[in-house]
């Protein structure tokens, strides 16, 4: 089997958070690999371990982004390609979909790529988009938001629970199959992973490289970025048994009784 | 002449929901002199005509739906651009969920057009344009934010972006039937088993609640207090992803990164610690209250109100004041 995993660099939701004057999000140093790409990786390792076959961890991102596929080596994925091309930048879900879409074709050239696995959502974005999107460019069934995963005799299978509906769906491979955090437990790179890693290949491609000649133009556009005044700390009061009638005094105070 | 803004309608099995009257009332407001169009993916007879009509709304286009199965994302974003291309829209306006997202993420390949979500405000620019808003980074900021390009703009809001106004007369919507060209990608995912837990406790939805009460930790399997503060101020049940996970409740009630997000008038949280991963799904609440044991829990660096106390004390009192105020 051909797993094809899509990580994305963010920054790090720990960190300060901000957007740039051209309005598009401050990149730093201290950027990570998508938490929840982790879950992407480790779901896309077990499927391999399981049914044999390799992993290739792809992400679409400034130089700083080979970071990301990095991580996904470290954690186990047997190769990498990392989309760099300055008409890139300011790619939406449309852009980002056709670039990876156009990855995922070119590694499909030494050999069919049979399942797609992405994360929930990029902590940037936070649009859970780009898998849906992504799998539409491909013309690829979309099983998205799993909590389970389970391939067998050339389908895949997932359970997930979407607010209050609970769903098991199934399609055929190739596919592309989104995990949430409630599908695993990402591993940890251990040092042999770490060391491994230095030796796996990396293949930086520019827009050319992967046959895409007119990137779509950005959909959307964001015409204004303003941080919100920081919330700040009211008063904390200590229970003295009187701790129920002080909240309840507070909300009438704020009419909400 | 810019098309008609066109909003996809939800029901609670008979009845428009109140993000649909919301959006309906945005449609109004961006478009005041132009009848919003609805589209409703669902049985032809099955649509709240009453409660459309109170909206202003003179069509509901109803796509032909045989042989697909809706809840399928594909085939929900193909009946949507038949009735795209039948109405030709300014925007298509939604409730912003995981499933619309995904719709609208298949929507716009199909339509080559752009998508903005999770959208708490819509108006229109002077130059014409709609700008949605939207707050981003755990609400940290806020963004503003246009499509471009031409294509009809899909824009997915989140709930209680406006306040919901009905028409002063009704209207008398007419359903228009729209015929769908289904792909094979339609049904190429097989929904093998589908189970809606609606839960039949009486209170308001979570994404909708003004007030919404959340139990951590710290409640250490028992929401049976929690409850009862949400119930005497009519509100929602909420709770971190270790109460969800530990299965003191239904997966649906997680609140954060991973589960929903709200943004209630009033937020209490009780054994709650404030981890980042759970402050980015409530941090946009009007007012913030928490009841923790340990003083240097990080919810209270956001809380208008901090107690720190025990819950099982904190809750049950607050709960028999708020109805001794009330004189019940
Ligand atoms: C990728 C990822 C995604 C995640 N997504 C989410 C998400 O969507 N939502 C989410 O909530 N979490 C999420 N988490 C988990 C998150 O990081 C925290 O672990 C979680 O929010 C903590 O839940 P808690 O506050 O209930 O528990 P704790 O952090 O353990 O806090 C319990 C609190 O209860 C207090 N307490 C104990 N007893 C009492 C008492 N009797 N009275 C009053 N206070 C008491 C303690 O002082 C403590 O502050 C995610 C984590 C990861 C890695
Ligand atoms: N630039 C990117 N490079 C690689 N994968 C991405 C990129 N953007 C999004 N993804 C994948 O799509 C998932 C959902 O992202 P989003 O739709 O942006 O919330 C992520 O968890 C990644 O797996």
């Amino acid at each position: 089997m051909k797993i094809v995993v899509c990580v994305k660099h963010v920054p790090d939701t720990q960190a300060d958070r901000s957007f740039g004057a051209d309005n598009r999000v401050a990149r730093s140093e201290d950027d990570v690999l998508n938490e929840l790409d982790e879950n992407a990786v480790e779901a896309a390792l077990t499927i391999a371990e399981e049914h044999g076959g390799e992993v290739v961890a792809l992400t679409v991102g400034p130089a700083a982004a080979a970071g990301a596929v990095r991580k996904a080596l470290q954690m186990g994925a047997d190769a990498a390609v990392h989309v760099l091309d300055e008409r890139i930048a300011g790619a939406d879900v449309l852009g980002t979909a056709e670039v990876l879409a156009a990855a995922v074709r070119a590694v499909a050239e030494d050999g069919p790529v049979d399942l797609v696995v992405t994360g929930m959502a990029a902590l940037d974005s936070l649009t859970s988009m780009v898998p849906a999107a992504l799998a539409a460019t491909l013309g690829l069934p979309a099983l998205t938001l799993a909590a389970e995963v389970t391939v067998a005799d050339g389908v895949v299978r997932v359970r997930r629970d979407v607010g209050e509906v609970a769903e098991v769906l199934e399609a055929d491979l190739p596919a592309l199959v989104s995990v949430t955090d409630q599908a695993n437990e990402p591993r940890y790179p251990n040092f042999k992973g770490i060391m491994a890693a230095k030796k796996k290949p990396v293949r930086t491609l520019d827009l050319d490289d992967v046959a895409l000649a007119a990137p779509a133009l950005a959909g959307t556009r964001v015409l204004q970025a303003e941080e919100r005044p920081a919330r700040v700390a009211g008063e904390v009061v200590l229970d003295a048994g009187d701790g129920g009638v002080r909240l309840a005094a507070f909300l009438a105070e704020r009419k909400f009784i | 002449m810019t098309g008609p803004v066109l909003v996809l309608v939800d029901q609670t099995e008979t009845v428009l929901t109140n993000p649909t009257r919301e959006l309906l009332t945005l449609a109004r407001q961006v478009s005041p002199d132009r009848a919003p169009v609805a589209v409703w993916l669902g049985a032809p007879d099955a649509v709240d005509l009453a409660g459309l009509g109170a909206f202003g709304v003179e069509q509901v286009l109803v796509p032909d739906l045989t042989g697909v199965d809706a809840h399928a994302p594909v085939a929900a974003a193909e009946a949507l651009a038949a009735a795209v291309a039948a109405a030709e829209p300014e925007a298509l306006l939604f409730a912003s969920t995981f499933v619309t997202k995904e719709v609208a993420a298949v929507l716009a390949v199909l339509l080559r057009t752009g998508a903005v979500v999770d959208g708490t405000g819509l108006s229109r620019a002077a130059d014409g344009a709609l700008v949605v808003e939207k707050t981003v980074f755990a609400s940290t900021w806020t963004t503003r934010c246009a499509v471009v390009g031409g294509g009809p703009a899909l824009l997915g809001l989140k709930s209680h972006a406006v306040e919901p106004a009905p028409v002063a007369t009704p209207t008398a919507p007419a359903v228009v039937p729209v015929p769908v060209a289904f792909t094979p990608a339609a049904s190429a995912v097989r929904i093998l088993e589908r189970t809606e837990r609606h839960s039949d406790d009486g209170r308001p939805n979570l994404t909708d609640a003004r007030v919404v009460v959340v139990g951590g930790r710290g409640v250490e399997g028992d929401f049976s207090l929690v409850e009862e503060l949400a119930d005497v101020l009519g509100g929602a049940v909420g709770a971190t992803r270790v109460a969800t996970d530990e299965g003191w409740i239904d997966h649906a009630a997680q609140i954060g990164q991973t589960g929903v997000s709200v943004a209630p008038r009033l937020y209490i949280g009780a054994g709650v610690s404030g981890a980042v991963h759970h402050r980015s799904g409530m941090q946009a609440a009007e007012v913030i209250v928490a009841v923790n044991t340990d003083q240097d829990a990080p919810i209270f660096e956001i809380a208008d109100l901090g107690i720190v106390g025990d819950l099982t004390e904190v809750l049950p009192q607050a709960a028999a004041e708020i109805r001794r105020l009330r004189g019940e």
